[in-house]
């Protein structure tokens, strides 16, 4: 095949897969069904293995397809599918409009060391230790993490301003939503990556696929038995190079009508380049071409650079902070172990499934998902743990373990997930105000779903929060609605291991239906 | 200085309230009366919530003696907790679109309908059955759950409170009809009329930790009061309030108590409840503070049966 539609194809194709997953992880209005979320995310590589291993159905078997796919088409995975390729395919093309010198690649020799050493190290760590040198190169997570923390943002800004607009008219069809960003540092590894990545797609095509991505390599092993590849024809071809200093990959050889198939991504962008229609690609043998260059966009790229560099600081100034109490609460809060997800099971066998893509964190209606810092440990570090400071985690709301690729939340229906214990409530008299102020409070116990936090009568006509643990779910409701500061008077502390909580009991009142009115 | 001039002003807004206390016509003072109305308080037994409300408000004048042509209305349910109307943690969702529609009637402009939840807000709208009522009804129904919604005010004379942030539609809204509902409360024992305030201002754990029954009051002197309180007691939450687990807590009552005066209001609803009134102390206070009155007997109550 030697046809230019071919490119096209790639290139229409690759944007379609960009828009629906950026689509899914900025859907801060949760307009898009589960059910789409799950389709989209089947073949994505690394989650789908992941999510085989924990389950084993053929339906989670989507990393089986990739490497058939592979066996017959080569790298295609890595131009058509993956979220993190299309996005450098674009950044490349805008790095080519910055500076021409951007996208004359050349033939280079490959980093043979480098890639196979990250393989084999990601191999035998995810095999021996468990996914933590995976979450921090799956390309997916990667693009995952780039969307949560970079992405969704600036689309809440942007809705921002346009309810913002609408407002002024009377309309409220959008609504203002509050950023409350993460921790500081939890943007240090996206931010690492976003200019690795960024930097090296913008000046060196796919190289970062080619050196970095575990992927990459393993499906260049794969590819190098492929049927369908690029091949050049010697007979025709003039040696004139162009397809060599257009080839994203730096992998076409032309001198000696060469292309190291372990590093072509398919991109087909050499077969629109060749002029001598040397280069063609099929099952065995041929050749053609094709160069664009558009405006400069020095300033837009720029301006991502600041907005992104000073988003953090943006957020953490609209975390708005409570007013203080008269007097402030004395006792440390003594958290044991953090609160994973529901679904999660234990926060081992949480931790050596989940690849801190973050879509779940993208996808909590309630914002009570955050990127952990130390909570797991170094090797946790970015995966999803509750912030009860932050926000509570909804009795009715199920989506985390919904939208999980790799099954390390397991998908809970809500009857299950409301009597799944994620954490414990404790409660500590002296922080709480009804002891300290003497005046009455109780948002906590209004805030529990399960009545887990309950009120027993105290001095006078006070009451005061007691616990009841055993029908506590640990959504951290009581913890986030408890105004004490610095410490709170009631928290939630993890539970290593998830357990069934009791359902809470209930038993009729005894007022009955009244006949006549008692004033 | 700021200070100085704010003490002046409330010790002497303080005396001013207290000769008048003393002459023995506060609830002139403080409660928007209308010409109409010939009751202090309506209380409606044995209907739908739409029907008693029907039935109420004609007692009252109709809703033409509250609201007026071209004038924006804000009707402020309770949409609290994200539950499904038979647990009646929110407001009857009937019950709001009929007062949504006899503000319409009466030749509103606009009716805004709003809560500042405590579950989360989208799932509270949707599943409290209010979102969908209002609209249907054609309120517009706004969001609460940016700070950016909420506006600084004063509240001169208050003990605990004397300053928050409330929702702009309090503010830019001509006319505000409250639509608690009625329900058992674990630390106050009881929510309607006063305590529904909760739901305007941003910051609601200023007055878990600032004395909360007394914030509870504090907030009843803010200038900008219900023309109306209509208190839902079609389906009550006898315990486990304000939330609510499960259907176990609920009883039909069947009945609706309609008033220009929120602390009677909250005082027919303790009874309603069957809690003393001068256990819920929010209501006490609020009446010393010449906010309302709470002493029944001494008001021209109007029973109907249905």
């Amino acid at each position: 095949m030697r046809s230019h539609n071919l490119r096209s194809f790639r290139i229409l194709f690759s944007a379609i897969v960009l828009i629906c997953f950026i689509a899914i992880f900025i859907d801060f209005k949760n307009l898009i069904p589960t059910k789409y979320i799950n389709i989209i995310l089947s073949l994505q590589f690394i989650p789908s293995l992941l999510k085989f291993h924990n389950i084993g159905t053929l339906a989670s078997a989507g990393f089986i397809a990739v490497l058939i796919l592979t066996f017959l088409t080569g790298r295609t995975y890595c131009s058509f599918l993956c979220p993190l390729g299309a996005g450098q395919d674009l950044n490349s093309r805008i790095g080519g409009k910055i500076r021409k010198k951007f996208r004359r690649y050349g033939f280079k020799k490959p980093h043979t060391i480098i890639r196979y050493t990250l393989l084999g190290a990601t191999i035998i760590v995810t095999i021996i230790w468990g996914v933590y040198l995976l979450t921090l190169l799956d390309p997916y997570s990667i693009f995952g993490r780039f969307m949560t923390h970079f992405g969704k943002p600036v689309v809440i800004v942007l809705n921002n301003f346009v309810a913002w607009i609408l407002h002024k008219f009377d309309v409220y069809t959008l609504d203002h939503i509050t950023i409350k960003g993460f921790q500081l540092l939890t943007y240090s590894i996206p931010l690492i990556f976003l200019f690795l990545v960024g930097l090296l797609s913008l000046t060196k095509g796919r190289l970062y696929c080619n050196m970095i991505c575990p992927l990459g390599t393993l499906l260049g092993l794969f590819s190098k038995i492929s049927i369908f590849r690029i091949r050049i024809d010697e007979t025709k071809c003039t040696k004139c190079g162009r397809c060599s200093v257009g080839c994203k990959s730096s992998c076409i050889d032309f001198l000696q009508h060469k292309v190291d198939i372990s590093r072509c991504v398919d991109c087909y962008s050499c077969i629109n380049i060749c002029q001598d229609k040397a280069i063609s690609y099929g099952p065995v043998r041929l050749k053609k071409k094709e160069h664009k260059t558009d405006t400069e966009k020095r300033k837009f790229i720029a301006g991502s650079l600041i907005l992104m560099l000073g988003l953090p600081q943006i957020l953490k100034s609209q975390d708005k902070t409570t007013p203080v109490p008269k007097k402030e609460s004395t006792v440390r809060e003594n958290k044991t172990c953090p609160v994973c997800p529901p679904g999660g099971v234990s926060i081992e066998n949480f931790n050596i499934d989940c690849t801190a893509c973050s879509l779940c964190i993208a996808a909590c209606p309630n914002g009570v998902l955050v990127p952990a810092l130390l909570q797991y440990g170094v090797a946790g570090m970015m995966q999803p743990v509750m912030d009860y400071h932050k926000s509570f985690c909804t009795y009715n709301c199920t989506k985390c373990t919904e939208v999980c690729p790799t099954y390390a939340l397991h998908p809970l229906a809500l009857e299950a997930k409301k009597l799944t214990q994620i954490g414990k409530v404790n409660f500590v008299k002296d922080n709480c105000i009804v002891k300290t102020e003497k005046t009455a409070c109780g948002a906590c116990s209004e805030a529990c779903p399960t009545k887990a936090v309950f009120m027993i009568p105290y001095e006078g006509n006070l009451l005061i929060p007691e616990v009841n643990t055993e029908i506590c779910c640990g959504c951290g409701h009581c913890e986030y609605a408890c105004p004490t500061t610095p410490y709170k008077a009631i928290y939630v502390d993890g539970n290593p291991v998830h357990v069934a909580a009791r359902p809470p009991e209930n038993i009729q009142t005894e007022i009955k239906t009244p006949v006549d009115f008692p004033f | 200085m700021k200070r100085r001039d704010f003490l002046k002003k409330s010790a002497g807004a303080g005396l001013a309230a207290g000769a008048a206390l003393s002459l023995g016509g506060y609830d002139k003072l403080w409660t928007p009366k209308s010409d109409f109305a010939k009751y202090d308080l309506v209380a409606v037994m044995g209907g739908t919530p739409e029907a008693m409300f029907d039935l109420g408000i004609q007692e009252l004048g109709g809703m033409g003696a509250f609201v007026q042509k071209g004038q924006k209305v804000l009707v402020k349910p309770n949409i609290g907790w994200d539950v499904i109307p038979e647990l009646a943690a929110n407001t009857n969702p009937g019950l709001v679109a009929r007062i949504v529609e006899h503000c319409f009637k009466a030749g509103a402009k606009e009716v805004y309908v709003f809560d500042h939840t405590c579950d989360n807000w989208v799932n509270c709208y949707k599943n409290s059955g209010i979102e969908k009522a209002a609209k249907s009804a054609g309120a517009k129904i706004v969001p609460g759950n940016s700070e950016n919604y909420y506006q600084q005010i004063e509240i001169p004379g208050g003990v605990r409170l004397k300053s928050a942030k409330v929702h702009e539609l309090l503010l830019e809204t001509d006319v505000f009809i409250n639509v608690p509902v009625l329900k058992d409360h674990n630390s106050t024992r009881m929510t309607a009329c006063l305590k529904n305030m909760m739901g305007v201002v941003w910051d609601r754990g200023f007055w878990h930790s600032n004395n909360l029954n007394q914030c509870i009051a504090d907030y009843a002197l803010y200038e900008k009061k219900p023309a109306l309180n209509v208190i839902d007691c079609y389906n009550v939450m006898v315990k486990n309030g304000p939330q609510g687990v499960s259907k176990e807590d609920v009883v039909q009552m069947k009945s609706q108590i309609i008033t220009t005066d929120w602390v009677a209001g909250d005082a027919a609803a303790a009874k309603m409840l069957g809690v003393e009134t001068e256990i819920v102390e929010y209501i006490s206070i609020a009446h010393r503070m010449g906010l309302g009155n709470m002493k029944l007997e001494s008001l021209n109550i109007q029973r109907l049966k249905m």
